[in-house]
């Protein structure tokens, strides 16, 4: 296939400055005058910082997203993912031209419009339908587009009843309704949609991801994408980027941005390869532990509802194996254990040399949630020859579940399946 | 890709700017927001009151009734052949209409963040619907105007009547139109940075009135205040009300080389203020 770019996004950055704006800039208004008057580059562009939150950094000035470049193709929907501040709505802003980047180009073949927090530009005491053409004008659309699309914009919405009440008299989801109704009849080349699906009902939910569907897929209309919902994500999307402190991290196909997303960015976690100075004494040498799903790489998310296993990589030194066994502790994120479990009741005997030990936990045993392994390799049932706290955490995510289907955690840790039969 | 021409590109969004950037096509591709938001500030204005659109008379009449006490009756200024009501509610209405202009283009910014923080539309659309609901507003306050101007004439009897000049009255509604909103972009265009402005704005423009012959003629201030006379005569406004009466009563301070100076001067601040509102348009979202 070859797809045309639609979109192409050059080095595009964007700074910010922290703080009270007002307590300084008549003082940095006139030196950036004075600097302007002498020919000389905008001082404050030297300076600031990687856009890390959590930590305090010199520099009043940060920037939220740093030499960006990717290019979207025509049909595409691409999808855009990251943590709290991690830029993506600053990303959106700048291509939905609400502010401008401080440096890098931002190049459109199409018309972009942006269904940012949808509703926007609603005026309370407008009734729905003059709300509608309000809406619809603000979005770009003219009277007779509108006009013509009346009818089916107010079916979608499912407010015909309340369409000649003033807005303000809406209920928060009727509203939503409204807007993204006026939005997804908009006809842009590219469309810009941020987190629409966090408000409205599962019924309204599975509407909206079927109309975004038919906008990408059936009219082949370019769409860029940013959520939370990373269901939403995987079932719209063909392609996703990852956004990490201002910079992209990741960018691939969905299924890998969203694996990469979830495992909490960069540094590996679930697998670790020792060293042969760490745990190595004369019974034995540890070279290795990972814990993944039994069909997928270390490098994927880790997902619930699918079989679970933790590969065990250990040389046996001892002329007399049988002596040996491996046990865990599992503890939870607050540190609790949780139980534990070992080679020995699994039935699995060491040999001398190297051991590449299975152990498989079955689908849908364990809950979403982060969870620590302890490492013991006991000695004649009793005494622990080597131990390590901690040795390993995981990240466990929910699996995919139905559009409409209660999306809360359950309470626990552990969801094991039991045995269910009628007695009578 | 490589075979993509620079020039294939529909439009660019950089940090660049440009000093005016007024894309004409684009603003007449939003022609239809720039009416209903028309309509929206007409409607929304007088939503649930009981008096709905005759709040656009009551204000202008009782103040001209006000006037007349004060200025007329009480401080004795004369008004000419024009009777002091009909000469009071001249000079209202068409001050009205540029500080309406002025004072709702001069938020601009600072009200509509919420929407411009959003969703892209040229903004200039803003300032310019407010422009253009005020006209509305104003063609109501002529018509009334012009219903007390025939009731003088021909029930009271009173012995005015319009000059020729009447056929530029056109040029007055853009001058005023022109000087509210490039004083009003202007300001919204500041206000996004330093919000003193809007305290300015406030107790400013009731200050400015004085200065604008809104109750006085010229001629009178001349005579009491030659010293001071310099500051109304080069307010443009008051070219605008004196040229107005002018029309309306054959008596007042007009020229042609007046009204010239008025429409060059609103030309200029109106390519100010556009100049400075686009510079503010790109980024104010940021340190608004």
């Amino acid at each position: 296939m070859n797809k045309q770019v639609i979109l192409k996004v050059e080095d595009i950055s964007k700074q910010y400055r922290l703080g009270l704006i007002s307590s300084k800039t008549l003082s940095d208004d006139l030196k950036l005058l004075w600097y302007n008057i002498r020919g000389k580059e905008n001082p404050f562009l030297k300076v600031g910082e990687k856009n890390e939150r959590d930590k305090l950094g010199d520099s009043n000035f940060v920037w939220a997203l740093k030499n960006i470049n990717f290019d979207v193709y025509e049909g595409e929907v691409l999808g855009i993912i990251g943590k709290n501040g991690a830029g993506k709505s600053t990303l959106l802003k700048l291509l939905s031209r609400v502010t401008s980047p401080t440096t890098g180009e931002i190049k459109t073949k199409g018309r972009i419009a942006s269904l940012l927090e949808v509703g926007t530009g609603f005026h309370p005491e407008l009734t729905g339908l003059e709300n509608v053409f309000l809406n619809g004008a603000i979005l770009g659309m003219t009277k007779k587009e509108i006009s013509s699309k009346l009818d089916e914009i107010v079916a979608f919405s499912g407010c015909e009843r309340y369409i000649d009440t003033p807005v303000k008299r809406y209920s928060s989801g009727m509203r939503v309704r409204l807007a993204f109704a006026v939005a997804a009849f908009l006809e842009p080349d590219i469309l810009v949609i941020d987190e629409v699906l966090a408000v409205g009902d599962a019924e309204f939910q599975k509407k909206a991801i079927g109309k975004m569907q038919d906008i990408s897929k059936g009219q082949g209309r370019t769409v860029l994408f940013v959520s939370h919902n990373m269901a939403a994500v995987k079932s719209l999307c063909t392609r996703a980027i990852v956004l990490e402190n201002g910079q992209i991290a990741f960018s691939g196909a969905t299924d890998e941005s969203v694996s990469f997303y979830l495992k909490g960015g960069s540094q590996l976690q679930n697998s670790k390869v020792f060293d042969d100075s760490l745990f190595n004494n004369e019974v034995s040498n540890l070279n290795e532990i990972s814990v993944k799903n039994s069909n997928k790489t270390i490098s994927e998310a880790i997902v619930g509802d699918q079989v679970i296993e933790l590969i065990t990589v250990i040389d046996i030194k001892s002329s007399t194996p049988d002596r040996y066994h491996i046990t865990y502790h599992l503890n939870n994120e607050l540190g609790d254990p949780m139980f534990s479990f070992s080679s020995f009741k699994g039935g699995v005997k060491l040999k001398q040399g190297r051991n590449q030990l299975n152990c498989k936990f079955p689908k849908e045993f364990f809950q979403s949630g982060e969870f620590y392994l302890s490492f013991f390799l006991i000695e004649d049932k009793r005494k622990a020859v080597l131990h390590e706290k901690d040795i390993l955490s995981f990240t466990v995510v929910e699996g995919q579940r139905d559009i409409g289907s209660y999306m809360g955690r359950e309470p626990g840790y552990i969801t094991p399946t039991f045995v269910w039969n009628h007695d009578n | 890709m490589s075979a993509l021409k620079d020039d294939s590109w529909l439009y660019v969004i950089s940090s660049k700017k440009k000093l005016i950037d007024f894309n004409f096509k684009e603003i007449w591709q939003y022609r239809d927001l720039l009416f209903l938001f028309v309509k929206r500030n007409v409607i929304t204005v007088y939503k649930q009151t009981i008096l709905g659109p005759l709040w656009y008379l009551i204000q202008p009449l009782f103040t001209s009734v006000i006037f007349t006490v004060i200025f007329n009756d009480l401080a004795e200024i004369p008004t000419g052949v024009a009777p002091a009501f009909l000469f009071n509610l001249a000079g209202i209405t068409s001050w009205n209409y540029f500080k309406e202009c002025f004072v709702g283009t001069s938020n601009t910014f600072v009200s509509n963040q919420a929407i411009f923080g959003k969703v892209y539309f040229p903004r200039v659309i803003v300032p310019m619907s407010t422009v253009v609901s005020n006209l509305i507003k104003y063609g109501i306050q002529i018509l009334v105007f012009i219903g007390f101007y025939l009731y003088y004439v021909f029930i009271k009897g009173k012995a005015i009547q319009p000059d020729s000049a009447l056929l530029l009255f056109p040029v007055l509604v853009i001058v005023m139109g022109l000087l509210g909103l490039g004083f009003g972009m202007i300001i919204s265009s500041m206000t996004t940075k330093y919000r003193d402005m809007t305290f300015l704005v406030n107790f400013g423009v009731q200050l400015l009135m004085y200065a604008s012959a809104v109750m006085y003629p010229v001629s009178f201030f001349k005579k009491k205040l030659p010293s001071l006379a310099w500051l109304v005569e080069y307010n443009p406004m008051t070219t605008v009300i004196e040229a107005f009466r002018f029309m309306a009563f054959g008596v007042g301070d007009y020229s042609v080389e007046k009204l010239f100076y008025a429409v060059v001067f609103s030309v200029i601040i109106f390519l100010i203020g556009l100049v400075v509102f686009n510079k503010t348009e790109k980024s104010f979202i940021d340190t608004i």
